[in-house]
């Protein structure tokens, strides 16, 4: 069988184990902890690539990446993804210039669009990337420059 | 070579007396498409949510609840509309209130300590439904018009205390409130600055408040932000719902009659 | 116990536009409070959505996801009347299930 065949067979597998397993009550949702603590605990960019065992992605003008040119303040920085690449699985946000890269990702089936909103923490100005990841496992990556007036991590 | 020296400094220092005015467009542009990009899911809203269950909610001692008992001036239970008429004059308290210490005059109807409450610090005890309480009835006007009341005595009187605390300079550097919001096209680094002795635009100045603050991930009733402005001037804070904050309240409030509320809104 | 979410579902075009606010303090762990000592990271690790019972999109997520999260996406396919339901699970094993009705 071919790995990436198995790796798709698995993981649709798992899910129906999974909601199998939710709907009798044994455990939440999402059935396993599938929190990939090496990527979250990346300082870099190719670090978060090797925790969340991918290769380094290729630019795409297919992946429309919305974030603002300007953030007012660090904290709260609203950034969207759609993208019209086939077969988009996976979403990861990173922050390049953030003491830990990644922020986070997110997980399509085949049941919602390839599309999503969210907020990000951003500790000064810097490049963000948005990555996305198909079913037969390419990598393509969107990025932009956000410019931050004021620290929101902590500062 | 004097002259071209002479005429170089001017032309340097006439931007900066005026606080840094080039390079508005691109960064004020910016700043608004960031703004418009928040505009969507406004974290207020989990406070509103929270406000409309504790309005509707037995509490206290007495086991009451606001929409039971709790009139903001436009009848007892009344929400709407309520608050672009705040600051007004109450008969039962014979005072002139805003909505926070309104708030906590219907608290003390229900039981609590209003004294206590008012000196609990921001973000603990009571003063977290008080904010979720703000959230709901600001929300309730939403899109209206602030009209206050100019028609009562007591009601001008605070207008007139108010603009006279408004330009009142004190503290360790010498500022009044119209130091930093007495001018139109003022900033703060990339923080426009309000002209409040007029209406400055709907959902502006006065009309922005309360707000959820990104940068702290707070929701800031009128009382939590004049606190701040007086901490910003090295001044000590008048007091939670004094007569102090309610008469600077009624000043911009007055002032900016006919500007759109669109509290709680967001804000950086 | 955690506040409720507030979830808004649009139904749009065959789809439906799901909006999410999440009450959580997402602290970074790199805050220090008064005394100096470390504020510990406190982070919503997962969340998952489902329409009518089946998970449609799911999320991991680190610290630097904004606190009171906001979430947007689109469900495909679902109408008014679906139920979508939205749940987290953050680093201290906390959890939070909230739910809504397509409009």
């Amino acid at each position: 069988m071919q790995p990436m065949q198995n790796r798709r067979e698995m993981m649709a597998r798992s899910a129906g184990v999974a909601l199998l397993l939710a709907g009798a009550g044994v455990l939440p949702a999402r059935a396993q902890s599938v929190w990939p603590k090496a990527a979250f605990d990346g300082k870099s960019i190719d670090e978060v690539y090797k925790g969340l065992g991918i290769a380094k992605p290729v630019e795409s003008k297919d992946i429309a990446f919305t974030a603002p040119d300007i953030a007012e303040n660090g904290a709260v920085v609203p950034i969207g993804v759609t993208t019209t690449l086939p077969g988009v699985k996976r979403i990861a946000f990173l922050v390049e210039k953030n003491p830990t890269t990644l922020a986070g990702l997110f997980d399509f089936t085949d049941a919602v669009e390839p599309s999503v909103k969210t907020r990000i923490k951003m500790q000064q100005t810097s490049n963000v990337f948005a990555v996305a990841i198909t079913s037969d496992d390419k990598v393509y990556y969107a990025q932009k420059e956000v410019k931050v007036t004021l620290g929101g991590c902590g500062g | 070579m004097k002259a071209p020296a002479l005429a170089l400094a001017i032309f340097v220092a006439v931007p900066f007396a005026h606080g840094q005015t080039n390079n508005a467009p691109s960064a004020a542009d910016g700043i608004a498409q960031y703004r418009a990009l928040l505009a969507d899911g406004n974290p207020a809203d989990l406070w509103e949510a929270k406000g409309e269950a504790l309005w509707k909610q037995k509490r206290g001692a007495k086991n009451v609840a606001f929409s039971d008992s709790c009139d903001l001036g436009k009848g007892t239970g009344v929400v709407k509309g309520a608050f672009v008429e705040l600051p007004r004059y109450f008969a039962d308290t014979k005072r002139v209130q805003d909505l926070e210490s309104r708030l906590l005059s219907c608290m003390e109807a229900q039981g609590y300590d209003a004294a206590e409450i008012a000196a609990t610090p921001f973000g603990r005890g009571e003063q977290v439904n008080l904010e979720a309480l703000v959230a709901y009835v600001s929300a309730e006007s939403k899109g209206m018009k602030f009209n206050l009341p100019q028609t009562r005595p007591e009601e001008r009187l605070m207008f007139e205390v108010g603009k006279r605390i408004f330009y009142f300079r004190g503290g360790p550097y010498d500022f009044s409130c119209a130091s930093c919001h007495g001018e139109a096209g003022k900033r703060i680094r990339l923080q426009d600055l309000p002209d409040l002795t007029k209406n400055p635009g709907d959902g502006v100045g006065f009309a922005a408040w309360p707000a959820y603050r990104v940068s702290s991930g707070e929701l800031w009733g009128m009382q939590r932000r004049l606190n701040d402005c007086y901490r910003q001037q090295r001044f000590p804070f008048p007091g939670y719902g004094s007569d102090a904050t309610i008469a600077l309240a009624t000043y911009m409030g007055v002032q900016g009659k006919g500007a759109v509320s669109i509290a709680p809104s967001i804000k950086r | 116990m955690s506040d409720p979410m507030r979830i808004r579902a649009q139904a749009q075009g065959s789809g439906a536009v799901v909006r999410v606010l999440m009450s959580h303090e997402m602290e970074t762990g790199q805050r220090k409070d008064a005394a100096g000592k470390t504020i510990p990271a406190w982070h919503i690790t997962e969340m998952t959505a489902a329409l009518n019972g089946k998970v449609v999109l799911s999320g991991e997520w680190g610290t630097a996801i904004a606190k009171n999260p906001f979430t947007e996406f689109v469900v495909k396919g679902a109408k008014a009347g679906d139920k979508i339901t939205v749940n987290w699970v953050d680093n201290r094993g906390d959890k939070r299930s909230d739910e809504a009705v397509v409009a």
